[in-house]
């Protein structure tokens, strides 16, 4: 029904209109790609400085897996592989606490008083609301004031505080979605809470807890303002913290190119086959 | 009787929450509150308000302040103008797989915004623009268009086709359908993507400097250098000057999220 209608309104407008409409998307879609594709064109060229067109090749992505230079036999800069190691590790760590964390929190916020689940409500939506450089700052006064050196478990302990509402709020709507008497059925054949929740609780929750779980990583992988401030002096680096040191010093360090080609490759395939999926459900369905 | 206590506790599931309650009252609102203490004491510890003093009479701070609200204004009102077309036409005009479009504007943010922000540096060095203000709008827009487009987007795309069918029907032309029936419909997605433009410009640091070459400073790098190069006692300034975004953001989010509840 409404496919017809809109194929109708569609017919209305001209041809002339449609092509602008069309032209506008993609022009803008070439805009926003343009920096991108800069980025993967200079990853098959050598040269140090970004934007010099030294010819093709595909030193730097050999560069990048081998950890030095084969023609010049000189090192590819350690602290990039450290930062890649941390950014995954603290990554994967901050993600699955959020996710526990912030699950259990959806089931208790779901079957709380009116009362507190507003309060609750209110206070999981400020790390959403407050910019990063709030939220670096606050958690930066906080450990200075509490004496807490800064380092890895700041870091960490920082991106839960960001990544928990976003896994509370995924998790919520499969909760209204969920049998409500089904844990109370479990507790009376006798299962404990965890059992409950492990066994019956968590295959209806789980869509949710995933999809909290990879935005988790997103966030924290792309986090650079809250980082900044709670990761120390101590050399701690994320990808993101270790750009901007590399900017500011002037040079960008070349197998950065590469780095970000394959992994905007992997996520543009990811994106492809998960929309082929969702493809081949609709037309089951249909 | 101890122990039927304790599984009533741990049976009431909202005791589940309580963990995640903690951790918001000392790692979110005890952050937050110390921004208020140090920005209302010295170095020392004593109450004063010598740290907005200093603001409100240093010429430098006052005016990147007002500077970095003109240029969070201007970029929203540019993401809006280009955002708004391009969410309207992915919405309601015919494409097979309107989802793939909304995914292509999405899928740039995967890529580390400072190495965007760098290529786009490169992008105006290839064509022999020079690095400025320009610049600065540009990357700023760059960033956080999708921001605009994505809610604008949601809430074109859940409106009721028969609404303006309706108003079709009853006579009223294109122009008319547009401006008395898809815009008010659709504002609270632009209150949304204004707060989620609005709120990250004029919060940035990093971006201005990568962008202008260290030539523009917002708001957002004063607060930074206060808190890195500025030592321990530029700290209660800092925090100043943290507070002041901060009711700046409360405002900003109180007013959109208001906007959006009536339109509800």
């Amino acid at each position: 029904m409404l496919e017809n209608y809109k194929k109708s309104k569609i017919e209305k407008r001209g041809l002339g209109e449609r092509i602008i409409a069309h032209a506008y998307l993609w022009l803008l879609l070439v805009v926003l790609y343009a920096p991108i594709l800069l980025i993967i064109i200079f990853s098959f060229t050598k040269s140090k400085v970004f934007g010099n067109w030294e010819g093709f090749t595909l030193g730097l992505y050999q560069n990048l897996f081998t950890g030095y230079d084969v023609a010049t036999n000189v090192q590819v800069d350690p602290n990039l592989y450290r930062a890649i190691f941390f950014t995954v590790i603290i990554a994967l760590i901050a993600a699955v606490i959020s996710t526990i964390l912030g699950t259990l929190a959806a089931i208790g916020i779901y079957y709380m008083h009116p009362r507190g689940r507003k309060a609750l409500t209110f206070l999981n939506s400020i790390p959403m609301i407050n910019p990063d450089i709030l939220t670096g700052i606050s958690l930066f006064l906080l450990f200075v004031f509490l004496g807490i050196s800064r380092g890895f478990g700041t870091v960490v302990a920082a991106h839960v505080v960001f990544c928990t509402p976003y896994v509370v709020l995924s998790v919520l709507p499969r909760l209204s979605k969920m049998d409500p008497n089904i844990y109370e059925a479990a507790l009376d054949l006798g299962a404990t809470p965890f059992q409950a929740l492990r066994k019956v609780m968590m295959p209806e929750l789980w869509p949710g807890m995933i999809s909290g779980f990879i935005l988790s990583l997103t966030l924290s992988i792309d986090d650079f303002g809250v980082t900044f401030f709670t990761k120390g002096s101590n050399g701690l680096e994320t990808l993101s913290t270790f750009i901007y040191a590399d900017a500011r010093k002037g040079g960008l360090t070349p197998e950065l190119r590469p780095l970000f080609s394959l992994i905007f490759l992997t996520i543009l395939i990811l994106l492809i086959i998960m929309n082929i999926r969702t493809h081949k459900q609709q037309n089951k369905t249909t | 009787m101890k122990s039927s206590k304790l599984r009533m506790v741990l049976q009431s599931r909202s005791t589940w929450a309580w963990p995640y309650a903690l951790f918001l009252v000392c790692l979110v609102l005890l952050p937050l509150i110390l921004i208020g203490v140090y920005a209302f004491t010295d170095p020392e510890g004593h109450f004063t308000i010598q740290n907005f003093v200093s603001f409100f009479t240093k010429s430098e701070a006052i005016n990147t302040f007002i500077y970095s609200i003109a240029i969070a204004l201007i970029t929203t009102i540019i993401c809006l103008l280009l955002g708004y077309p391009a969410a309207y036409i992915m919405a309601l005009a015919e494409f097979k797989t309107p989802q793939v479009m909304a995914m292509l504007f999405i899928l740039p943010m995967w890529i580390n915004f400072l190495l965007r922000t760098i290529a786009t540096v490169e992008l105006f060095h290839m064509f022999g623009l020079p690095l400025g203000e320009g610049a600065l709008l540009f990357g700023m827009v760059y960033d956080f268009l999708p921001f605009m487009i994505y809610p604008i987007y949601n809430t074109l795309q859940k409106m009721d086709m028969n609404l303006i069918e309706a108003a079709h029907d009853l006579g009223a032309n294109r122009m008319q359908v547009f401006t008395k029936v898809t815009l008010p419909l659709s504002l609270s997605g632009i209150y949304s993507g204004i707060v989620m433009v609005f709120m990250p410009t004029v919060s940035t640091f990093a971006i201005a400097e990568l962008l202008t070459h260290n030539k523009v400073t917002l708001f957002g790098s004063l607060i930074q250098r206060s808190f890195g190069e500025g030592g321990i006692g530029m700290w209660n300034y800092g925090a100043a000057l943290s507070l002041i975004m901060l009711i700046i953001i409360g405002l900003t989010s109180f007013f959109g999220g208001d906007k959006e509840d009536i339109n509800r």
